[in-house]
């Protein structure tokens, strides 16, 4: 009889990557299943793209890395890459967006950086700031919510904008648009708001999908696969001046619950910001991370040029990472207060 | 009483320990041979006082330590002294130590037991008895009891009994408390005394209820049962400690510098046989579980047992026995054959099979999740801990609080990645203590290089000097022969004057 030998712990590990990353994907459906209602078929089109492009991209940079590929595609990393990028596309975009934006994100911001967990930038904001900045008319071109122009698009309906090279759907801008736009034509919020976009919160759809985001990351947060400081830190982040500006004059600025309904808010602060990779690793600075995600968010929807901001406010948070993580360690048992390194 | 405060982090882990409490503790039949190995406590291995062939009695010394802080080993029974050899003891590294082998013989005389020690005992006369018997810590560690109470006498107030089982699946202190409470409880007063304590609180786990209520029931005022919440590792002496006080006890010290000593129950219970009874220590509980033992227990194991005479013991291992583990499953290794002894820091043996314990997963990179950091007792960051062990980067490593790490292994358990991090720990520290070492050797050098230097001028002034005193001398000296020169001048002017003026005067009638 031979006995192994191991070194401890010797207890079967209760999680694994693969587990963690479809926990996550399973966290995405309801928001998915709400774009899914209200901006059409579309969405499922884009993951299925996005997905097939991902996994044949890893797969083909795994092999020119020489790595093993069936363990590292068994992390799933990939897909969720994928499905991120895929549902922050408008649903229509034509197939190549989604191709272009995944093997971008994939190839460059993780397999160049040197694969799974070394990547310091996310890298479905890489593909999506990309698309953004190369073809920013396509990216602004959200179908119209259900309801407010007919029906959303089937999947056919969808295929066929989505291969047949353009889009002969309706398109409505988005709420974030519209504020931005007629903010600047002299409008007060209470008159834009009576517009046929708009909803109790938000607009009409976004802020029933930002709830959906918001269950699903719940359940990450109750699980422990997403710490709850970075999501907080986000959302306060963008809350706070929100809400105090909204307070000296509630006509020009919209509040706080407008902005945690509206755009990307909910997907990002518990899908995107909380990508371990790319996100601060301490508590505190978690939270910190978080709320710079929140505030640079808040400062570019406000007065930036681009309407939402989620993406690129993470990419410039991820890289103050290491500088974060090195001036928040936690106190150490046994050591005095305050005397953390350097 | 419930403790009142909480150490972060931790795990909450199925502490699996009914399985091996459902039988009486059983003891082990004696072995034809035991094997005592000279290297288990941790210092300088013991010298043998007996020879080859040699008969013993039961309890007799076998060997020494030429250090007081060495504790002597004695005979769990008596019979003769087989060979003193070469032979596999559990150890991680599972090398061969040098090791007492002694043909058991049942019907041997017994050593006479040592005169009793009551309650009013000298403090020293105690700590000489606790050194004579052999006593080692029996929580896992094997500390050399003895020494631990030298340094802990006049610095303590209160002795914390630590019935916390360190890791879950180990259950003899549970079984312990259960079957001699009465002799923790006076283990624990004979320890007191001997350090001056006047504080004794018991801990247990807040799940050990039977134990729980063997030692409540036999407490008496002076003795504070305490449970803690149980959460892995509650048993560790600083989780312990914080759990009680809220107090931490400051990085590379022990817990003694907040005057709290800690010792473990299966430690005063043998303090108790060892001044009480006038026994040394020579038996112990040993847990025998898992999931390749067919009926787990806790089994009164003579030292140097081989572990398979204790899996016989609880029913013998089952055919899927995959690995053998010393200790728990969290911070317990490997033994890679089943005749490797009992020692006493053996509070149980795991046999394992690949559905309790699978065979290592392939580890992927570390994704920075941060679960190691939320499990850390020690408040740790052992996602960064493990870049900077493997690049390396000693000082990084220190200043990180690489030293601070107890290696409980929650970090490694949690892990997603399945990363090793507790071995990259382990050679981080080893790395630390070789800078640290290269780093003396080399201020040595320094020193005795300097010290040269300073020696060679010191020498060089040393010989200046003299060569300007010799010089000083010789310019006084010619001076002075100058000056006797002038003198005997003048001495002879003055005698020709003289000459003269005698002339003068020879002139004079």
């Amino acid at each position: 009889m031979t006995l192994r030998q191991a070194v401890s712990p010797h207890l079967r590990p209760p999680r694994t990557v693969g587990g963690t990353m479809r926990l996550v994907l399973y966290a995405l459906v309801p928001g998915v299943l709400g774009q899914l209602w209200f901006f059409g078929a579309g969405v499922l089109w884009q993951i299925g793209l996005a997905t097939a492009t991902a996994v044949a991209t890893e797969a083909a940079m795994l092999h020119l890395r020489g790595r093993p590929l069936a363990l590292f595609l068994r992390d799933w990393s990939a897909v969720v890459t994928a499905v991120l990028l895929a549902v922050s596309l408008p649903g229509l975009a034509p197939w190549w967006m989604a191709v272009l934006g995944t093997a971008f994100g994939l190839v460059f911001a993780k397999h160049l950086y040197g694969g799974l967990g070394h990547n310091p930038f996310n890298p479905a904001m890489v593909g999506y700031v990309v698309l953004l900045v190369a073809f920013p008319r396509l990216m602004s071109q959200w179908p119209a919510p259900a309801g407010l122009a007919g029906g959303a698009p089937g999947p056919i309906a969808a295929a066929h904008a989505i291969f047949g090279g353009g889009v002969d759907a309706v398109t409505a801008a988005t709420p974030l648009d519209a504020v931005r736009t007629q903010l600047g034509q002299a409008l007060t919020l209470p008159e834009i708001r009576q517009g046929p976009l708009w909803g109790a919160l938000g607009g009409r759809g976004w802020a029933a999908i930002n709830g959906l985001y918001l269950a699903g990351g719940a359940v990450l947060v109750a699980t422990r696969t997403a710490d709850w400081r970075i999501p907080a830190g986000v959302l306060a982040g963008i809350g706070v001046p929100a809400a105090f500006l909204w307070a000296i004059d509630p006509s020009l600025h919209p509040g706080l619950w407008f902005h945690w309904a509206s755009g990307a808010t909910m997907l990002g602060a518990f899908f995107i910001a909380t990508d371990p990779v790319s996100a601060a690793t301490t508590p505190r600075g978690r939270l910190i991370f978080g709320a710079g995600i929140g505030v640079l968010t808040w400062l570019i929807r406000t007065w930036g040029g681009y309407p939402d901001a989620i993406a690129f406010a993470v990419l410039l948070m991820n890289m103050a990472v290491p500088l974060i993580d090195r001036y928040t360690p936690p106190r150490i048992y046994g050591h005095p207060r305050g005397g953390g390194h350097d | 009483m419930n403790a009142a405060h909480r150490f972060p982090g931790g795990l909450r882990l199925e502490p699996n320990r009914a399985i091996s409490t459902r039988h009486p503790v059983t003891a082990v039949p004696l072995p034809e041979r035991l094997i005592l190995p000279l290297g288990a406590a941790l210092g300088a291995p013991a010298q043998p006082c007996v020879s080859e062939g040699e008969r013993v009695r039961a309890g007799q010394c076998l060997a020494e330590g030429e250090d007081p802080a060495v504790p002597p080993l004695h005979a769990p029974a008596g019979g003769r002294v087989a060979a003193i050899t070469a032979h596999p003891a559990p150890h991680p590294s599972n090398l061969a130590v040098t090791s007492l082998v002694l043909e058991t013989d049942p019907d041997a005389a017994a050593e006479p037991a040592w005169p009793a020690l009551d309650a009013g005992a000298d403090p020293a006369a105690l700590r000489a008895r606790v050194h004579a018997a052999g006593i080692t810590g029996l929580g896992g560690a094997g500390f050399p009891t003895a020494a631990k109470l030298a340094d802990a006498a006049g610095r303590v107030h209160t002795l914390v009994l630590n019935g916390a089982e360190c890791e879950p699946w180990i259950s003899c202190d549970d079984m312990l408390m259960r079957t001699r409470a009465a002799a923790v409880l006076s283990g624990g007063r004979l320890l007191a005394r001997a350090v001056g304590a006047g504080r004794i609180v018991v801990a247990l786990e807040a799940d050990a209820e039977a134990a729980l209520e063997a030692v409540t029931a036999a407490a008496d005022d002076d003795v504070e049962v305490v449970t803690v919440p149980a959460r892995y590792p509650a048993g560790g002496e600083r989780q312990l400690v914080q759990a009680l006080t809220g107090q931490e006890v400051p990085a590379g010290d022990l817990p003694t510098t907040l005057g709290i000593l800690c010792q473990n129950v299966g430690t005063a219970e043998a303090v108790h046989r060892a001044a009480v009874e006038g026994r040394a220590l020579t038996h112990r509980y040993v847990t025998v579980t898992g999931d390749a033992v067919a009926d787990p227990r806790v089994v009164l194991a003579p030292l140097g047992a081989p572990f398979s005479d204790l899996l016989a013991a609880a029913g013998g291992a089952t055919p899927g026995l995959d690995r053998l583990i010393m200790g728990g499953p969290m911070m317990g290794f490997t033994v890679a054959d089943p005749a490797v002894p009992v020692v006493a820091a053996t509070n149980c043996i795991l046999a394992a099979t690949t559905a309790l314990c699978p065979p290592p997963q392939p580890a992927l990179p570390c994704i920075r999740c941060g679960a190691c950091a939320e499990a850390c007792p020690a408040s740790l960051q052992p996602q960064q801990l493990y870049w900077h062990a493997r690049g390396g980067e000693v000082d990084t490593l220190a200043a990180l609080g690489l030293g601070d790490c107890i290696e409980c292994g929650a970090c490694a358990y949690v892990c997603p990645s399945h990363i090793p991090l507790i071995q990259y720990f382990r050679h981080g520290k080893a790395e630390m203590a070789d800078a640290r070492q290269a780093r003396t050797i080399a201020e040595r050098a320094r020193e005795r290089y300097e010290a040269r230097q300073a020696r060679l001028a010191r020498e060089a002034e040393e010989r200046r000097q003299r060569r300007e005193q010799k010089k000083a001398q010789a310019r006084s000296g010619g001076d002075a022969r100058k000056a006797a020169v002038a003198a005997a001048l003048e001495k002879r002017r003055r005698r020709r004057g003289t000459a003269e003026s005698d002339g003068d005067d020879g002139g004079r009638p």
